[in-house]
Order: structure tokens, then C-alpha cells, then sequence
């Protein structure tokens, strides 16, 4: 594939997918899950993941931050900037629009109405993908991995846990798990 | 006669000076807004209302409200729409280009050096070992979020009310048939989104 349809296809598909993620930063996640690893095949599942936890622990919008590291993956420094652009055009945009007769589109019954549906159908779409995730990660079939998912999600939930936090505490779980395993490989 | 126009002169100048100061308040102050919300989405409210409303006099906290809510009902993160209304009430459509500069700048920079990082030492196997301890983390934060929307939904609230059955019945229909329709034909999520603002529209003025 050459360059330019490459950046043609970063560009197209982060507007298409910015312009419908409505309810927080999250929806962005399984839309660029379908898009990149489903169809495209640019990205792994787990590379998706970790990706996602680059952008939730950076500063910034997590939309925009899980955009710019697909681009940079498939096309480097400028895939980046044309990510970025083709994710912050549409909010642009439509805010530019919309900032001229604000009032009348708050109070407007069918827009009313279509956005609380909508957002019935971004509950579904994120249940969706969590359910697939989690399955993922219960296929594994190890005790760590489900123990750490239980326990940050209570603490996310239950106790709002900064994310930072989470994030540094599970880093470090991982890395002792992975000593443990290589003491217990070389004991053999 | 001649220094009354170099006064006018002078005053042009202060003027454009002025003008050209305020796209630099804008993009400083997303700037911030940018470089200092961490987690997304409504972390970064009380940043955002700071700067606008507090620190500078730019929108009214009724006018704050109202964007707060606009940026819920479109696409996008909530700062990003935030800049975009800001800068076009204080200066025009360049002010909203600025102001949303401003705010994915810090964003820009960090993320691609930590991008950098990751596909340098992603090989390693400590690194390794520590990004799929993060992993199933990742899957709870997605879950939270994802309650809270199923909740917002349901209840229209974001916090479970006492009366745990007063849930609204078109949304539960919406959002169940949704997710059968997802998990059965692994349709792709835009439609369902698409389908369910339209049938929402039909319901919601049919009942």
C-alpha cells in the first residue's frame, strides 16, 4: 500500500470514528477495536490494549491520545498528525456549527430524544466489548490476570481509586510476576 | 491634525496587540487544560471551568453549564468541544482553532515520545510482563466507564438512584436488543448506534 492511501485510510477512518463517539473517551475503544484490528488488521488485540492504557494514563483526551499512538504505529510522526487531525476536525466542527444556535439545539425535543437513545446504544457497544475482553483474558486461564481485573475494577468503582495509581500498582505486579516466573524458569 | 492620527495610529496598533493576546490567553490556558486532565472525560470539568470561568471571564456559568451539556450530546471529548465553543464566543473561528491547538499540543508530545518508548522496549520481557499486568486493569477501567453509561442510560443519572426500579423501560428495550444484536451478529458498533438514536426518536414520540 503506498503512502498516500495509507494516510487517506488513518485519515477517513479516525474522522468517521471521532464523529460517533459520543459518551466519553472509552466508546472510542471498541469502535477503534472493529476498525483497526477487526478490519484493517493494523493492530493486535493485545497491542489495542496496551495502547489503551498509554492514552487513559496520559494527560489529554483519551480519544485523542488512542489516535495519535495509531497512527504513529501504521505511519509514524506524520500518521500521528493526521490522526490527530482527522480525530479533532469533526468535534470542531460540529461545536462550530452548533455554538451559533446552542440554545435551540439543548432544548430541541428530537435531538433530545435521539441522543437518549443513542446513548442506550453506546452502553451496548461498550458492554459489548468488555464482555469480549474480559473472555479473553478469563481464556487465559491464570488466577493473576482475573485477580488484578476484580480487584481494580472495586477499586475504580467502588473506592475511585485515581487511575494513575491503578495503573502503577498493576505495572508493578506484572513485572514482579514476570521475575517470579523467570526465577522459577531458571531454578529448573 | 498629525498627531491626532499618530494617536489613532497608536491605538490601532494597542488594539491589535489586544486582539493578537488573546489567542495567546486561549491556546496558554488549554494548554493547561490539556496538559493537566489525566483519566479524560470529566476529570477534566473543574479544569476546564476554572480557566473559562474563573480565571478568565470568557463564558458565564450558566453558558458553562450549557456547553457542559452540549458536549454530552456530541461526539467528541468534552475538552476538545469546550476549546472549539470557547474560542469561537471570544475570538471567532482562528480562536477555536487555536484554543483546540492548545489543547491537544501537550497530548501530541507526551503520547508520541511514550509511543516512541513502547515500540523500543516493547521486546523486552520485563516490559512485557508489565504490560499484561496492565491489561486486565484496562478491562476494568473499561467496565466502570461502561456502567456508568448503562446507569446514565437507564436511570438518566450518574449515580444509581435509592429506587432501583424506576429505570425507564425504552432505554433497557434499546440497550438489550442492542447488545444481542452485537453479540449475535458482531455488527459494527456505528450501526447500532446510528439504529438506536432513530428508533429512540421513534419510541420516545410514539410513547
Amino acid at each position: 500500500m503506498n503512502n498516500f492511501s495509507k494516510y487517506k485510510k488513518l485519515f477517513l477512518s479516525t474522522f468517521k470514528l471521532s464523529a460517533c463517539t459520543f459518551g466519553g473517551g472509552f466508546v472510542i475503544v471498541p469502535l477503534m477495536k472493529k476498525r483497526f484490528v477487526e478490519e484493517l488488521g493494523w493492530i493486535e488485540e493485545d497491542e489495542m490494549l496496551d495502547m489503551i492504557a498509554i492514552a487513559q494514563s496520559s494527560p489529554g483526551a483519551i480519544a485523542v491520545n488512542s489516535s495519535i499512538l495509531v497512527g504513529y504505529h501504521v505511519a509514524g510522526f506524520p500518521g500521528a498528525m493526521i490522526t490527530v487531525l482527522g480525530t479533532v476536525l469533526p468535534p470542531l466542527i460540529i461545536i462550530s456549527i452548533i455554538s451559533l444556535f446552542y440554545q435551540a439545539f439543548r432544548d430541541n425535543a428530537i435531538v433530545n430524544m435521539a441522543m437518549a437513545g443513542m446513548l442506550c446504544g453506546v452502553a451496548a457497544v461498550i458492554c459489548d466489548v468488555v464482555l469480549t475482553m474480559a473472555g479473553s483474558i478469563l481464556k487465559k486461564k491464570r488466577i493473576l490476570p482475573v485477580l488484578v481485573m476484580l480487584g481494580s475494577f472495586i477499586a475504580v468503582r467502588f473506592f475511585s481509586v485515581n487511575i494513575i495509581l491503578i495503573i502503577l500498582v498493576c505495572g508493578m505486579i506484572g513485572a514482579a510476576d514476570t521475575w517470579h516466573q523467570g526465577r522459577k524458569k531458571s531454578s529448573r | 491634525m498629525a498627531s491626532g492620527k499618530k494617536k489613532e495610529q497608536q491605538i490601532k496598533v494597542k488594539q491589535k496587540v489586544r486582539d493578537s493576546m488573546i489567542y495567546l490567553e486561549l491556546f496558554w490556558s488549554f494548554f493547561q487544560i490539556g496538559l493537566f486532565s489525566i483519566g479524560g472525560g470529566y476529570a477534566a470539568m473543574p479544569l476546564i471551568q476554572n480557566q473559562v470561568v474563573d480565571v478568565h471571564p470568557w463564558l458565564t456559568m450558566t453558558q458553562f453549564a450549557d456547553i457542559m451539556t452540549i458536549a454530552e450530546m456530541t461526539p467528541g471529548p468534552i475538552a476538545i468541544n469546550s476549546a472549539t465553543f470557547v474560542g469561537i464566543q471570544v475570538a471567532g473561528l482562528l480562536g477555536a482553532v487555536i484554543a483546540t491547538v492548545g489543547c491537544v499540543f501537550p497530548s501530541c508530545v507526551i503520547v508520541m515520545t511514550l509511543a516512541y518508548l513502547y515500540y523500543r522496549f516493547r521486546g523486552l520481557d520485563m516490559v512485557q510482563g508489565i504490560l499484561a499486568g496492565l491489561r486486565p486493569a484496562v478491562v476494568a477501567m473499561i467496565a466502570s466507564a461502561g456502567i456508568s453509561l448503562v446507569i446514565m442510560a437507564f436511570y438518566g443519572e450518574r449515580t444509581l438512584p435509592a429506587d432501583l426500579t424506576s429505570f425507564n423501560v425504552i432505554a433497557v428495550m434499546i440497550f438489550v436488543f442492542g447488545l444481542i444484536i452485537l453479540r449475535r451478529w458482531k455488527t459494527n458498533p456505528l450501526w447500532i448506534m446510528a439504529g438506536s438514536g432513530v428508533v429512540g426518536v421513534i419510541l420516545y414520540s410514539v410513547f
